[in-house]
């Protein structure tokens, strides 16, 4: 066996010792356990990324382990591997770096709640569930770990299940999901049926090459691209039903519009676990199946218009909530909802290698930002109220840094236009939101549906996102204290176990996006990503430069040159159409940057943060301009835009009602009253009618027996007459 | 055929006839006080009788012998091993119980033979008269076994009670006997099945095969002719019960498939019926009457009345998969009846032995081995996957259906279904009722074995063995055709 497995496994073996462990040699042994298993497993990940993917130069090494097959039933065949390509090799760097911070943050965290070991098995369940689901080699592996990554959500967001809000939320999250995940699985199962096959290698390779696919029972088949499925007098064409199922467990998963409630209420769980399932990795795992799935929504432009469009209401949507938030948990979490609307629209537009620079990026100053949240939460005796803390900067001065170096990232501070080692000069946040944005923009030009509206909603949401973000901090850090006296002295302790996992993060969140720009989505995106992601059009215009007899050398030089000077922004000249064809290979489709669109998230950013100093900066932070309560935008964005009360009023009141009907009326008087009971009645009146007969005395038996005879031959005579 | 090779044919019966006499005069000099070692000899000899039966250089063959009166098949050879076997266990479950009532005779394991004997001489007789001979051989121990506790009035009233009605069945029997060889004019099975399959206006051949088969049904307690059961099996010693329950059971049956199927393979359209609604009445009776019951030893009597419905329901078949599914379903039915009864008979406080239902309750916390056993056992007697109660049911339905009768086989889950309501309420009772006083545990190891190793075979045992099972029983089934 060779070592790529314990990638995957060590925290499956962390989950499955940190109870016993924990019992024998006290919850501390479990709590090391499984954080050195994962910190293996974290450091081989980042081996394992740099020897998979071309990062900084050098050679690429993707290939798949196969462990042992899974199911094997007729055609139907699915492996468990480990499958290591370019994407699956940047979420393993993601979720163990993050699970280890975490676990080494949680020690601290926990460690007055008490159930340690419980809470550990937990999340190395959840990472083992996760890095199943990134390493997959097939679709149905892909469900094993969707769902394993959800039952591990639900275990930790009612891990305090004394608790009736926690186990309500855990309960909602699972039910929001299994919408979503209904039509995953509706999806995998178009899939089987249009391809004969659930493995990555062969569904990808149909699509892409447009081979002739025949459905299951189908009398003839067509060019996959064509290939319509019928159903219910209908044709729809089939990439399309397969792209907009599969996106709807993403939808779930990655909590986006209309499928988002359960995320605002999953912050009941520990704040750790927000931070590691909830920010950096579970919800992205959605942004991560669009991905994987680029080929199939290339070629299925309107469920990719639809992914846009989700994506950037989900973004623009969130971001409103956002605003007025007082809950410090709540704040960020519709942040992260927020921030996976954008990664989904890039996708929408086909800017992958965005989407997923941009998962990367958001892993640190989102984990970061709940992390330090969290450290304020402890501090301020348990306290997420906002409106009940302000300048907490002079009790925990660190945190505060800290924190501040997650809302410049998220917020997206740098300077347009300035470059640094070939990258934009800016956070994390900056680099990447950017990236998104402007793809978002050439997707419109580039006649991709929503692409405009999609940018639209995404600088409205960037200024909303500046906005909520500072004023989490003014309102948090800043100013005068409103917390209790006893609080205001005797702020609770933090472990240093809960600070230094923040350290590495906020490096990240500084210094991730300039680093891996070129990886990602800049110059070396191609080499990086080695076919990992696909973009239609680029191979497209592959073989037309082939047809151009265009030397290929020289058309990766000329592409070099100009993404290079476009990145800059400083493509001042005009580039031939034909080049710049060429030059939508690139995760982002980078044209030549018009000025206003490469200054507008800056500008967007601004705006937010100097509105947000406007209103909670001066004056009393309680009663802020334009959201003070008793407006109508106040009541509308404070209550969510009544999504729990329309679902309540649509989905949950009727449904309770159904059911009520169907259990006393449907099952307790029609089913029960005519089926179980009815005949249980009859049968025992029967029985007791039976028993009579049994009255003990000889001469009644033997009458029995008489009649029985005669009965038996009058039956056999008079049949016997009958049939001749 | 010299003397001596026609003996060699009939070895088992030979060491029981033997043995039994031997056995009663040993007795008689020695007195009561040899009783567990006249026990233990009887065991040992039906262990030989079976291995006799099982592996004697005749075994293997097929052989009629005294003038085609009796033959050695696979299918009798099959139904020997099981009835021995039954017999030894009835022997072997008995001691702490007779001696605990104080019937601690030498009778007992005599009477047990040449009951045994009679059963054998059943499971081979291919002419009236050895039928006959079988069949009295056999009840006439049975009625004295039943009386056994002859201090009891509840005992002897039983026993008086089977012998008057098994005087009414014998009498139908032999009028039936009488009215087929008056119209075919021979009492060999071969020659009224010639007879009956040449044709012509056969309806008084009909009338008597009717009779025989009322007098064949009394003797597996088949409805309507199940009457004396649940009093017998009431009154009669807790061991004798056991022992009704299974062996005589097991060899009826076989007697029924051979007469039917040896006799009057011509005539299946005609007895088709007739079996199929004294199987729907039985398993009827079963279902519906055992519900009401609260005395353990009555619910099991009206449980067995069910179960030869179920056998019916194959018979009724007509055909080799039939026949097969009949022994599937008989072995299965003896091994788990054996296990039970051993339960019951384990169910013996200070004051003495109970009887009702109501005190298994909460016996999972009193003794959970016997809880556990009893589930196994009760799960089997309903026929719940994956047991080896269900898959007797399963062949039985499944030859039902290939004979195209499908409506009995949906008559029989549906009845199966009602009575899995009666064992289901015991196991309730078990395992989720307030204990009752726990009961003695010094039962010794003979019911220790029974119980354990009908529970293990139930599940999972003949679950997994269920091929080399229905392998045996087809051979067996073949033998007659």
């Amino acid at each position: 066996m060779t070592w790529e497995p314990f990638v995957v496994l060590l925290p499956l073996f962390g989950a499955m010792l940190a109870m016993p462990v924990g019992r024998a040699l006290g919850p501390r042994a479990a709590e090391l356990l499984t954080t050195a298993f994962v910190l293996i497993a974290a450091i081989l990940s980042w081996v394992l990324f740099f020897n998979v993917t071309p990062v900084f130069g050098g050679e690429a090494h993707a290939r798949t382990i196969e462990l042992f097959t899974w199911i094997g039933s007729g055609d139907f065949v699915a492996t468990w591997s480990v499958r290591l390509d370019s994407l699956s090799a940047v979420m393993l760097i993601v979720v163990n770096s993050v699970s280890f911070l975490v676990h080494t943050y949680s020690m601290g965290y926990m460690k007055d709640y008490g159930e340690q070991s419980r809470f550990f098995a937990y999340l190395s369940l959840f990472t083992f569930a996760m890095l199943t689901l990134v390493t997959a080699d097939n679709f149905l592996q892909l469900f094993f770990g969707w769902e394993g990554v959800g039952l591990a959500s639900y275990l930790l967001i009612g891990f305090w299940f004394n608790k009736k809000s926690a186990n309500d939320a855990a309960i909602k999250a699972f039910v929001v999901n299994r919408v979503g995940d209904f039509g995953f699985a509706l999806g995998i199962m178009a899939i089987f049926y249009v391809f004969g096959t659930i493995q990555f290698d062969e569904v990808f390779q149909a699509v892409a090459a447009n081979a002739v696919a025949t459905p299951w029972r189908a009398a003839e088949g067509a060019p996959i691209q064509e290939l319509t499925i019928h159903f219910l007098s209908w044709d729809f064409h089939a990439l399309t039903v397969i792209g907009v199922l599969l996106f709807i467990g993403a939808m779930g998963k990655s909590a986006q519009f209309l499928l988002h409630t359960w995320l605002p209420d999953a912050m009941e769980g520990p704040t750790p676990v927000s931070a590691l399932i909830h920010a950096a990795t579970m919800v992205t795992a959605g942004v991560f199946l669009v991905c994987r799935c680029s080929v199939i929504y290339e070629y299925a432009p309107n469920a990719a218009a639809m992914v846009t469009l989700v994506g950037a209401v989900t973004a623009f949507f969130a971001a409103t909530v956002g605003l007025l938030q007082d809950d410090i948990k709540k704040i960020v979490a519709y942040s992260t909802c927020s921030q996976l609307g954008y990664m989904f629209f890039a996708a929408g537009v086909g800017a992958y290698g965005a989407a997923m620079f941009h998962l990367f990026t958001h892993a640190f100053f989102k984990a970061l930002l709940f992390l330090g949240s969290g450290a304020v939460i402890i501090g301020m005796h348990h306290e997420q109220d906002i409106k009940k803390m302000g300048g907490v900067k002079e009790l925990m001065p660190f945190t505060h840094i800290l924190m501040v170096i997650g809302t410049i990232a998220i917020t997206g501070v740098g300077i347009p236009g300035l470059t640094l080692f070939g990258a934009p000069f800016g956070t994390a946040g900056f680099v990447s939101k950017d990236m998104i944005l402007e793809s978002a923009f050439f997707g419109g030009e580039a006649g991709k549906v929503f692409g405009y509206f999609a940018f639209t909603l995404g600088i409205l949401a960037a200024v909303m996102t500046a906005f909520y973000s500072w004023r989490l901090i003014f309102l948090t850090f800043w100013g005068p204290s409103r917390a209790p006296e006893h609080i205001r002295k005797h702020p609770h302790a933090v472990p240093d176990t809960m600070m230094w996992p923040l350290v590495p993060l906020a490096i990240g969140a500084l210094f991730a996006g300039i680093v891996f720009y070129g990886s990602f989505v800049g110059s070396n995106a191609d080499r990086f990503w080695n076919g990992a992601l696909y973009s239609a059009e680029a191979s497209h215009e592959e073989t037309a430069s082939t047809a151009d007899h265009l030397n290929a050398e020289e058309v990766t030089a000329m592409r070099d040159e100009h993404d290079v000077e476009e990145a800059h922004g400083e493509a001042a000249d005009h580039a031939p159409a034909d080049e710049r064809a060429a030059e939508e290979e690139h995760g982002g489709g980078h044209h030549e940057i018009p000025g206003w669109v490469l200054w507008s998230p800056f500008l967007a950013m601004l705006i937010g943060t100097f509105s947000a100093g406007w209103h909670y900066l001066r004056g009393d932070p309680l009663k802020p301009g334009m959201l003070r309560p008793g407006g109508m935008i106040y009541a509308f964005l404070k209550n969510k835009w009544y999504f729990d009360e329309i679902y309540d009023f649509i989905f949950v009141k009727p449904a309770y009602a159904i059911g009520r009907f169907l259990w006393k009326d449907g099952d307790g008087k029609t089913i029960d009253g005519v089926g179980p009971d009815g005949i249980a009645a009859v049968v025992a009146a029967g029985a007791r009618r039976i028993v009579k007969m049994q009255s003990g005395y000889v001469y009644h038996y033997a009458f029995v027996m008489l009649v029985g005879i005669a009965l038996l031959v009058t039956f056999i005579l008079v049949r016997a007459g009958s049939g001749q | 055929m010299t003397l001596f090779e026609t003996l060699s044919y009939a070895w088992p019966e030979l060491a029981l006839a033997i043995g039994a006499m031997v056995l009663l005069i040993t007795g008689v000099f020695l007195g009561d006080k040899a009783a567990p070692q006249i026990s233990l000899a009887s065991v040992g000899l039906l262990i030989v009788c079976a291995l006799l039966a099982a592996f004697s250089p005749g075994a293997g063959s097929t052989a009629s012998i005294f003038d085609g009166a009796f033959r050695i098949d696979a299918f009798s050879t099959f139904a020997k091993v099981l009835i021995f076997g039954a017999a030894a266990f009835a022997i072997l479950m008995s001691d702490k119980y007779l001696a605990g009532e104080k019937l601690g005779r030498f009778e007992y394991p005599v009477l047990i033979l040449l009951a045994a004997l009679g059963m054998s001489l059943m499971a081979s007789a291919t002419d009236l008269i050895s039928l006959y001979m079988g069949i009295e051989t056999q009840s006439l121990a049975l009625y004295i076994l039943a009386a056994f506790n002859r201090d009891s009035r509840r005992s002897t009233e039983a026993g008086l009670k089977y012998f008057v009605l098994g005087a009414l069945s014998s009498c139908m029997l032999l009028y039936g006997a009488s009215l087929v060889y008056g119209f075919t004019g021979s009492t060999l099975f071969t020659e009224i099945a010639k007879a009956a399959s040449a044709g012509g206006d056969n309806a008084g051949l009909i009338i008597g095969l009717v009779f025989m088969i009322s007098g064949l049904a009394f003797k597996v307690s088949a409805a309507p002719f199940h009457m004396w059961t649940p009093d017998v099996y009431e009154g009669s010693p807790t061991p004798v019960t056991a022992f009704f329950a299974a062996a005589p059971k097991l060899a009826g049956m076989a007697l029924f498939t051979r007469a039917l199927m040896m006799a009057f393979p011509g005539a299946v359209g005609d007895w088709q019926l007739v079996i199929a609604i004294i199987a729907v009445a039985s398993m009827a009776i079963g279902a519906f009457s055992a519900i009401a019951q609260t005395n353990i030893k009555r619910l099991m009597a009206y449980s067995s009345i069910g179960h030869m419905g179920y056998a019916l329901v194959g018979l009724a078949a007509g055909t080799s998969s039939g026949v097969s599914s009949v022994l599937i379903y008989m072995a299965i039915y003896i091994v788990m009846t054996v296990g039970t009864f051993a339960i019951i008979l384990m169910m013996r406080r200070r004051g003495g032995m109970t009887e009702n239902i109501s005190d298994l309750a909460g016996l999972s916390r009193t003794n959970m081995p016997m809880a556990l056993i009893l589930t196994v056992l009760l799960f089997s007697l309903a026929g719940v996957p994956p047991t080896a109660g269900f898959f007797g049911k399963w062949y039985v339905f499944l030859a039902a259906v290939d004979a195209d009768l499908i409506w009995l086989a949906v008559i029989g889950v549906a009845a199966s279904a009602i009575s899995a309501f009666y064992y289901l309420r015991v196991v309730w009772f078990m395992w989720f009722d307030e204990p009752a006083p726990a009961f003695e545990r010094d039962h010794g190891p003979a019911l220790a074995v029974a119980a354990w190793g009908s529970a293990i075979l139930m599940f999972p045992l003949l679950t997994v063995g269920m091929g080399t099972l229905r392998q045996l029983a087809e051979t067996a089934a073949a033998s007659l055709f």
